[in-house]
């Protein structure tokens, strides 16, 4: 056992946060210049067109810098299912009863950074109606990532050849979009037969797009279901690449699990079970399902016990002799924090809130249990550079809200 | 000692000089789950007892005649759990050449209905045969009707639904005690018989349930509450150990199932505006289970956390741990480092008081008669499928 020395982190965490500093002021991504070219160059030719029509260059997606995430596909493909399961926590069973989507469906994610989820429904098809134009700048102006759905359990010819077509019209205006390919539906399906699917998708778009003359698009395919939490991974993966310096956040867990011997760490965003973060170690599906569904009991404890006002007799009774000291003074830690023992090799698991969007979960080497209290205080100093980190990567905004040191519960929104 | 040689020896009674002598006797329960083919009793028990998950039910194929299953809850309370094929030639044949053989001695008839299904006057026509077969051959017998599948309909209209159906079965239920009655009081006046109806009234209670979300549990947790041996005792000792480590709930459950055994709350903790949190409870921690062994990978029943603690800053405190053999407790608190730790310590020195929960096993007189029985059913099941 080498001993877990909180100031070797400590030290580690200084020098990430100075070299963060440090890019911070200059360094502007190739593909942020590219995008304001591109930009500029929509705007000058959409003001020849329609001079009624002119986007304000104030609206820069720079500016606002509110990811947005685009679900498209086909109808029935499961669009809305995605958005309830993952950002509603709605039940996988009860999907069964959602009703088709007859317009865009905007949604605001609340959380570490503010993401807009826009559900579109299928029977529409943006590049190709007649009837109604949509502003294409409005749509894919701001960065983000277009999840295209395709149903692996029906005919999906249509759905590649659509797919096929968006990304044309994509590439031309705004190649900086990640088109994200979700092969849906594929619970039930054996592992062969889902990497046929994912195989025959793959060919018939990078057929397509490089006898169009595209090459490197940034096409990406995940196979999900609801019923499981590929879904969720595939929303990381989609988030992760939204996220400035993520590679720094790895670093900073890296580190901390090595200085602390865990397996494997994640950085979780509560309330959507999405992890924003993982440690370098190779990705490992068991271990996120468990931490994910780790996160979730404590999400169900916190409700039941936690959401509810005790009275103040309850106070006053746990404050008088012979403790005498207020209730925020006889806990160790004002955030939530626990761990938990498996029973096969002692391999305890531990979960620490880094703040009201954000927890840490983390799986132990067996045996170190005993060790949590050295592990809670490198712990401490890791939650404390994550705090640092989102200060100075968040976008400015005047007057942010009173952070407010409770974990959510996921239904109360 | 005593009580080993006692149960080797099978015939003897238990003896009563035992210091646990106070403790009721264990016994065994015959438990019968029946409803229409298909309508979900083989999943809810594999979900219960089994630890299935609500999807991997659906690999169950059609159970055939009955299934008999003794599940051992508690360590010393096995429950004789029979369920039975409802398909409708079995049916027919535990209404007539089985009737006495599967009526007789039920402790609790666990009777399932499929909300969807489409026949709903033929699915009362048999249930009135049930209770009227129950009714003749166990008296004394606790009901449960279980509303199955409750997800199939929408969440709105989910109340009336359930309340029509109870209101239908509760009135099939009196017709059914009803034509017992006439059976019994035939020859005599019928003002007689009025008279007989409060002694042939049955104990029933209905639940409307699904197995994708709690309301399993909450069905299921009455269920075996009544069949717990010593509950008085567990209560009270229960209670004075919440009192002692300043606890605002503790809650009992049992190991395999993680069905509350038996619950305390303070008065603070009556505050707690979650009606349904003991179910839920069981809900999350059983699903728990379920994520740490597909992880581990070791088998679904076998024990998979030992401890579990989760202190919310200065909301809340609680553990989840190992407690006696069978059990497992669950203990929430104010929060302070000091009272949590001194509770941990509390909880781990009351373990001897409720050491009797996971009594030996004393075997009883009746469970030698029964092999027998078991290979009559499946010989009797063999002459019905070939006739």
């Amino acid at each position: 056992m080498s001993s877990s020395l909180p100031g070797g982190s400590n030290a580690a965490g200084e020098a990430g946060s100075a070299r963060l500093r440090g890019n911070s002021v200059k360094y502007v991504s190739p593909a942020t210049l590219r995008l304001e070219r591109v930009y500029e160059q929509n705007r000058q030719r959409l003001q020849k067109e329609d001079g009624a029509r002119v986007p304000d260059p104030a609206t820069t997606p720079q500016i606002k810098g509110k990811p947005r995430l685009l679900l498209m596909g086909q109808r029935r493909s499961g669009k809305s299912s995605i958005s309830s399961v993952v950002f509603h926590k709605l039940p996988p069973s009860e999907t069964l009863f959602l009703e088709s989507t007859a317009r865009i469906q905007k949604d605001s994610l609340n959380s570490f950074m503010d993401i807009q989820v826009w559900d579109f429904p299928g029977q529409i098809d943006i590049f190709d109606n007649p009837n109604f134009t949509f502003d294409m700048d409005a749509i894919f102006g701001e960065i983000g990532a277009l999840i295209w759905v395709i149903d692996a359990q029906d005919d999906y010819l249509e759905a590649v050849a659509r797919l096929n077509s968006t990304i044309l019209h994509l590439q031309r205006g705004y190649p900086h979009i990640n088109i994200e390919v979700f092969i849906h539906k594929v619970d039930g399906l054996s592992d062969d037969y889902k990497l046929d699917i994912q195989r025959d998708v793959t060919i018939r778009i990078q057929d397509e797009l490089s006898d169009q003359g595209v090459e490197n698009a940034p096409v990406n395919f995940h196979l999900t279901s609801i019923y499981n939490h590929s879904i969720f991974e595939a929303f990381s993966k989609v988030i992760q690449k939204l996220i400035p310096r993520l590679g720094q956040l790895e670093a900073m867990l890296t580190n901390l699990c090595r200085t602390c011997r865990f397996e494997k760490a994640y950085l979780f965003d509560v309330n959507t079970k999405i992890y924003i973060a993982t440690d370098s170690t190779p990705e490992d599906m068991a271990s996120y399902e468990i931490c994910s569904d780790y996160v979730d009991v404590i999400i169900d404890f916190t409700e039941v016990y936690g959401s509810w006002p005790r009275s103040p007799q309850w106070r006053a009774r746990l404050e008088q002799p012979p403790w005498n000291q207020s209730l925020e003074d006889q806990v160790a830690c004002e955030w939530a924090e626990s761990g938990l023992v498996l029973s096969d090799a002692q391999r305890p698991i531990m979960l620490r809130e880094v703040d009201r969007f954000l927890a840490l979960v983390a799986i132990m080497k067996e045996g170190s249990y005993d060790k949590m209290p050295q592990i809670n205080m490198n712990v401490d100093v890791v939650v404390k550079g994550l705090t640092e980190f989102f200060d100075i990567t968040k976008p400015k905004e005047g007057g942010r809200v009173q952070q407010q040191k409770i974990l959510q519960p996921g239904k109360g929104r | 000692m005593s009580e080993m040689e006692s149960g080797a020896g099978a015939a003897a009674p238990p003896p009563a000089t035992t210091p646990t002598a106070h403790l009721r006797k264990v016994k065994k329960q015959k438990v019968l789950l029946m409803g229409k083919s298909g309508s979900g009793k083989s999943s809810m028990r594999s979900i219960i007892f089994s630890n299935y998950l609500a999807r991997d039910t659906r690999r169950l194929g059609a159970t055939i005649d009955i299934d008999l299953s003794h599940v051992k809850f508690l360590g010393n309370l096995t429950l004789n759990l029979w369920d039975c094929g409802g398909q409708e030639a079995f049916m027919e044949n535990y209404l007539s050449q089985q009737r006495a053989h599967v009526f007789s001695n039920v402790g609790v008839l666990i009777y399932v209905f499929d909300i969807e299904s489409r026949d709903v006057e033929r699915d009362l026509a048999t249930y009135v045969n049930i209770i009227s077969a129950l009714v003749q051959y166990s008296r004394e017998a606790k009901l449960f009707v279980l509303i199955h599948k409750m997800d199939l309909i929408q969440p709105l209209t989910r109340e009336d639904v359930f309340d029509n159906r109870v209101a239908v079965i509760r009135r099939k239920t009196a017709e059914a005690i009803s034509i017992v009655r006439k059976l019994q009081h035939h020859p005599s006046s019928p003002a007689a018989a009025g008279q007989g109806l409060p002694d042939l009234d049955i104990d029933m209670q209905m639940f409307a349930t699904s197995i994708w979300d709690q309301s399993l549990y909450k069905a299921w947790a009455s269920i075996i509450h009544d069949l717990v041996p010593n509950l008085g005792v567990i209560e009270t000792q229960l209670a004075s150990l919440g009192v002692a480590i300043d606890a605002d709930e503790i809650l009992l459950f049992e190991r395999t199932s993680f069905l509350v055994v038996s619950k305390w709350t303070s008065k603070e903790g009556d505050r707690n505006p979650y009606g349904d949190r003991f179910e839920r409870m069981s809900n999350i921690l059983k699903s728990w289970k379920h994520t740490c062994s597909k992880f581990t990978g070791t088998p679904r029943n076998a024990e998979q956390f030992s401890d579990f603690e989760y202190k919310m800053g200065a909301n809340f405190s609680m553990f989840v741990t190992k407690f006696t053999t069978n059990t497992y407790i669950l203990v929430c608190m104010p929060p302070g480092e000091a009272r949590f730790n001194s509770a941990k310590l509390n909880v781990a020195a009351a373990r001897p008081w409720f050491k009797f929960l996971d009594g030996p096993v004393i075997a009883p007189a009746a469970q030698v008669p029964n092999v027998p029985s078991q290979q009559m059913i499946s010989t009797a099941a063999a002459e019905g499928t070939e006739a």
